[in-house]
């Protein structure tokens, strides 16, 4: 039980050591504390991997009462269940990672205290985030890690472009988390309960809800979902509120290596998936999220072919992955989304990392046209660059062949219309992935070196304490497709229910008699067939944590697609690194040629489609012209004018002539008086009516 | 009459007490002459301080006495213990201020003795006579009290115009006792709320008669449009004198009008009502607004006392024991608060001069950090900032106000009260913010520290008790309904 306090607090107990005894006590101390504190928080999560996934034992510890008012109860508690602690596991495990590589990689900062807390804070935040029992602790969460991505991205805050960057990205969030607000309200108006048990449980009541909106009838279910999946657009930049990613590459590497690669904007990605129950009843939902998420997959893909700056590329790639990840969700593979966030967490995690390495290496340089022929001179992060990239293209074998598979043939698996159109998007976002990952690999690796001497000379491969953790994610990156693809994917026979869950129980008997070791053993050793096909069995690995319709399963469907789906990734993928060496190594001529021929799409897809020149025209100008507006006119002139400003002058003036009043004179005095006793009088005359008696006195006479 | 038996005179024993005391303490004072005033300032106090505990430890059950004349009940031994509390304090604050400015005079302690046996009377009048009698005896005194320092133009100015306007108010007052005198055919209040309850039709004359009364009241509490003197006195007279004037009249004044209101004329409850909503609104909005402009600190504090007595009438409005209650309350309050500005204001001297005007309070809180922080929380309490005690005494008054059904006097009660607040933060702002104005004297005066100390622990942790003291006000204030 008190492992999952201990894989949620540790980070914020960190957090708070680090950023108030920081300065005190030193860097050293603070990056002891967090690092501790976070590799603790990772063990424990690894523990809770065995006894709740595979010991099928999901549970909810309570923290303490947060709101209670009226029929409105929030408590803040921990729901330790599959889905959680799969994130938790990835959170944790790259956030050891990136911490123990800062320490490294910031050992030149001045401030490498605020740093580490920063991190543990956004640890904290993300871990709050999925173990949310609720949806407001949810939001909690979301902030928090929307806060700390802030921090971070603004960490160089002395960069005007760094500034700037943060700012983006929370403004651009704001936008995704107001529908996020907006789903929470709405979820609480249909469900009465902001609570995940009672929502979930009370799905089925309500797939006839309607509202009525300016004469529209609008389906409940549908409305919130696409509300919180306006929410998950934001906060995992998918097209239309994308922008801020790649400017989000002005915070240090571990940070996009973190926040901006394997934790934070797989959120959204969570968020559905958490939200299982509700989507399955919501089909019009599902297929928007299906569309943006092809539509991403494709649109990233094209501008990371053109971009020079390394870290800008695995940033596209990052949002072209996502892609990939919200158009499973559209054909209801949510298992096969979360399988694909967690491999592409360690190898996308270990492409940042490597780049950051290289940037280490070559003082601080991020272009791309900077760089090349150093390969020899730093070769275990070129090695770590070649397995990452395998991994990111489907390379067979690594860890994202398994899950990029699993996606598309779920999507062409679905039959739906949307599915086939998403395969189709994969496979050509798919090729230019494979492209662009070896474009990268050639120019910064190899060639003719193309930085100046005095950069070429300091180039040196990274300390031990930033190649571990490359080597940790390097494990992940190779092995975690394979390990973890009977869980995530299900086993292609199936077996009948019955027989299924008997043999479950067995294991779990089992299992709670094995020890920790054991265990362990049980899991890594190969031989154990038996408990391999029923416990690594989607069902039994998600539990009840994610809910697909039987007529939706895509993923157990996807075993049985026809045998050019499957092989079509592989070779697009294959076709894409060659295509990437005949361009870029033997003959270099090529991209100038492309350019040339194809100068408009070029274009198009070196101004990254224009969406940040939209924006600052449509969005940006007219905001600010509106605020300037509001500004000197409205609260200027307006209020301020007629308020405050106004009020006061008119208070001085009204002031000054009741002063006048005031001459000293005492006859004047007097009169006033006389005339106030005469105002008396006749006030009261008139409140009382005697006036109106007037013309009865007169007739009278 | 069954003459001056001690069955008749024991309810006044306080009253009869001092005025011995002062008579005595006059002969004292003609034959020892200035050697005798330290003496006779320590008889006063103490004797002022007896007739307190007298008054606390005694029976307060409503007995009237001298064939009517007088009443004795809760809320006039509540009044009593305010108004003794207020001549001791402000006696307290005067001594040293008045030694220092040579001023002393050993008539000064004497004529506030009789001025406070004056508002005793007052406060427990129950005979348009007694009411009219008690009223000059205290009026005289401060008369001459604000014309104390004879051979500076600005106090005799003061006491002159105080004077005038003083007999002016009077006149109107005795003009309306003869014209519900006139029609109601007797003086005892008793006699009067009775005919009023018996008369067949709306006897105007008495309505009239009222309204005249009230005004010349109006005057002593300093309501618009009665109020022109206060800002000239309060400037004009020395210092001591105008604490006095702020602290004690005001409350005896306020509990004659209370007691007639719910006496005699509580069957013209709506017409009074009518009338002590326009005096209430007209001091709210003079006293905040004319305040904006004024630089001379008891100027300032005149006007804030007008707009604080146009609060302290919210309470009477709805005519029940609760709002009564109210503005007892307020009006303890405000008393406190009061001296303890007084005292702080006295205190300050820079080169042996008293400082009046808003600049010379500039920088305070570097050079005199206590007094600074004793008069911003004292400041804050005047303008009704929780959890001061001033803010409970708004809070009462306006509760009042709000539950009689008087909404929009309630709300531009509200707002007067933030325009008032501008020349409370203003000081406060002067007092923080602007370069020193130099250094300050001193304070040698251990009575006049204890009287602001005592303030401010008062506004301060009057938060804790505001229940307890309400209910015994409602106690005091159900008595004149009895």
């Amino acid at each position: 039980m008190i492992l999952g306090y201990i894989a949620v607090f540790a980070p914020l107990v960190a957090f708070l050591l680090a950023g108030i005894l920081g300065r005190k006590c030193g860097d050293k101390f603070s990056q002891f504390v967090t690092c501790t504190a976070v590799l603790m928080a990772a063990a424990a999560s690894v523990q809770l991997f065995f006894t709740v996934i595979l010991g099928s034992n999901p549970h909810t510890l309570p923290v303490m009462t947060w709101i209670s008012s009226g029929n409105f109860n929030v408590d803040w508690a921990l729901r330790v269940d599959q889905l959680s602690v799969i994130m938790m596991c990835v959170i944790n495990i790259v956030s050891s990672c990136v911490h123990i590589y800062s320490i490294g990689y910031m050992s030149h900062d001045e401030s490498k205290s605020r740093f580490m807390a920063y991190l543990s804070l956004f640890t904290f935040a993300m871990l709050m985030l999925v173990s949310a029992d609720n949806i407001l602790q949810l939001f909690f969460g979301w902030e928090g890690v929307g806060l700390a991505s802030y921090l971070l991205i603004g960490f160089w805050y002395h960069k005007d472009s760094a500034t700037a960057a943060s700012i983006k990205a929370f403004v651009v969030n704001r936008v995704g988390d107001l529908g996020l607000l907006l789903g929470i309200f709405t979820t609480f108006i249909v469900f009465g309960t902001i609570q995940f048990d009672g929502i979930f449980n009370a799905v089925t009541d309500h797939t006839a809800d309607r509202f009525d909106f300016f004469g529209y009838q609008i389906h409940a279910l549908t409305l919130i979902c696409v509300l919180l999946f306006v929410g998950a657009v934001g906060k995992s930049a998918q097209l239309g509120l994308h922008t801020w990613l790649p400017d989000a590459m002005e915070g240090p590497t571990p940070v996009s290596a973190l926040i901006h690669a394997a934790t934070m904007v797989t959120a959204g990605v969570f968020l559905v998936s958490r939200f299982s129950p509700v989507f399955e009843y919501a089909p019009d939902a599902l297929m928007i999220v299906c569309v943006f998420g092809a539509f991403t997959a494709f649109v990233a893909a094209t501008i990371g072919m053109t971009q020079f700056d390394i870290k800008r590329v695995i940033a596209y790639s990052t949002m072209s992955q996502l892609g990939y990840m919200f158009f499973a969700l559209g054909v209801s593979a949510y298992s096969a989304a979360m399988f694909h966030l967690v491999t592409h967490a360690f190898f996308k995690a270990l492409l940042f990392l490597g780049a950051g390495s290289v940037i280490h290496a070559m003082s601080d340089e991020q272009d791309m046209r900077k760089m090349g022929g150093i390969w020899k001179k730093i070769p275990v992060t070129y090695a770590m660059m070649w397995i990452g990239s395998l991994a990111l293209a489907g390379v067979p074998f690594f860890a994202g062949y398994y899950s990029k598979d699993l996606i598309l043939e779920s999507d062409w698996a679905s039959d739906s219309p949307v599915g086939h159109f998403a395969y189709y998007m994969g496979i050509a976002a798919a090729l230019m992935t494979a492209f662009y990952s070896w474009r990268l690999i050639i120019m910064t690796f190899h060639g003719k070196p193309r930085a100046d001497h005095h950069t070429m000379d300091h180039v040196h491969e990274s300390p031990l304490v930033m190649i571990v953790p490359l080597l940790v994610l390097a494990v992940g990156a190779i092995f975690s497709g394979s390990v973890l693809y009977g869980g995530f994917a299900g086993i292609p026979h199936q077996k009948t229910v019955e027989s299924k869950a008997t043999e479950i129980d067995e294991i779990e008997s089992e299992m709670k008699e094995a020890t920790q070791d054991q265990m362990e053993h049980i899991i890594k050793s190969e031989s154990a067939d038996a408990i391999h096909e029923t416990v690594w069995n989607k069902e039994a690995f998600f539990g009840k944590s994610i809910v697909v319709l039987p007529e939706h399963d895509s993923v157990a469907k996807a075993h049985h697609v026809e045998k050019w789906v499957k092989l079509l990734p592989t070779i697009v993928g294959a076709v894409g690194i060659f295509l990437a060496y005949l361009a870029y190594m033997f003959i270099p001529s090529i991209p100038a040629a492309m350019v040339r021929i194809f100068k408009p799409l070029h274009i198009l897809f070196f101004r990254k489609w224009f969406f940040d020149e939209l924006y600052h025209i449509v969005f940006v100008k007219t905001a600010a012209a509106l605020g300037t507006f509001l500004w000197k006119r409205g609260d200027g002139q307006v209020i301020d004018g007629l308020g405050p400003n106004g009020v006061a002058a008119l208070s001085q003036k009204v002031s000054t002539v009741l002063s006048k009043f005031q001459t000293g004179f005492v006859f004047q005095y007097a009169f006033m008086m006389m005339i106030g006793l005469m105002v008396l009088v006749t006030w009261v005359a008139h409140a009382m009516g005697l006036f109106d008696l007037i013309p009865q006195f007169l007739n009278m006479r | 009459m069954d003459g001056f038996s001690w069955i008749v005179l024991s309810p006044i024993k306080q009253e009869i007490f001092l005025s011995l005391v002062g008579m005595l303490l006059l002969l004292v004072g003609a034959f020892r002459g200035k050697t005798s005033v330290g003496f006779i300032v320590t008889a006063v106090v103490v004797a002022a301080c007896g007739a307190i505990a007298g008054i606390l430890s005694g029976d307060w059950t409503p007995i009237d006495t001298l064939s009517g004349m007088l009443i004795v009940d809760g809320f006039s031994e509540w009044m009593k213990v305010l108004i003794l509390s207020g001549i001791v304090v402000s006696l307290l604050l005067s001594v040293s201020w008045l030694r220092e400015n040579n001023l002393l005079k050993f008539e000064y302690p004497i004529l506030v003795l009789f001025s406070g046996v004056g508002m005793l009377f007052m406060v427990s009048a129950n005979n348009l006579l007694s009411l009219y009698v008690s009223l000059e005896l205290s009026s005289l005194c401060l008369y001459v009290l604000a014309a104390i320092n004879r051979d500076h133009l600005l106090s005799s100015e003061a006491g002159l115009k105080y004077f005038i306007l003083g007999a002016l108010s009077s006149g109107l007052l005795l003009f309306g006792i003869s014209l519900v005198y006139g029609y109601s055919g007797t003086l005892s209040y008793v006699g009067i709320s009775s005919f009023l309850e018996t008369a067949e039709s709306m006897p105007y004359g008495i309505m009239v008669g009222m309204i005249f009364m009230l005004a010349g009241l109006a005057f002593k509490i300093s309501a618009v449009p009665f109020h022109m003197w206060t800002p000239d006195v309060y400037h004009g007279a020395p210092t001591p004198v105008t604490a006095l004037f702020a602290i004690v009249p005001k409350v005896a004044a306020f509990g004659l009008i209370i007691r007639l209101l719910v006496g005699p004329f509580a069957m013209l409850a709506q017409e009074s009502a009518q009338i002590i909503m326009v005096i209430s609104v007209g001091s709210m909005l003079v006293g905040a607004f004319a305040g904006l402009v004024q630089n001379n600190i008891k100027r300032l504090l005149a006007y804030s006392s007008i707009a604080n007595m146009g609060y302290a009438m919210l309470g009477l409005l709805p005519n029940v024991p609760e709002g009564i209650a109210g503005t007892i309350i307020y009006l303890t309050i405000y008393m406190v608060m009061v001296a303890g500005v007084f005292g702080i204001l006295m205190s300050l001297k820079r080169n042996g001069q008293s400082i009046e005007t808003i600049s010379d309070f500039a920088g305070l809180s570097k050079t005199s950090p206590f007094m600074a922080y004793a008069m911003t929380a004292l400041l804050f309490s005047m303008s009704g900032i929780p959890p001061m005690a001033g803010f409970f005494g708004k809070f009462f008054v306006f509760q009042a106000a709000i539950a009689g059904g008087y909404m929009v006097v309630a709300v531009i009660g509200v707002l007067t009260s933030v325009v008032a607040a501008y020349y409370y933060l203003r000081l406060i702002k002067v007092m923080f913010f602007d370069e020193s104005a130099g250094n300050v004297d001193e304070n040698t005066s251990l009575s006049r520290h204890f009287v602001t100390v005592g303030a401010l622990v008062f506004v301060l942790i009057f938060t804790l008790l505001p229940n307890h003291l309400l209910q015994r006000a409602i106690e005091a204030a159900t008595s004149l309904f009895s």
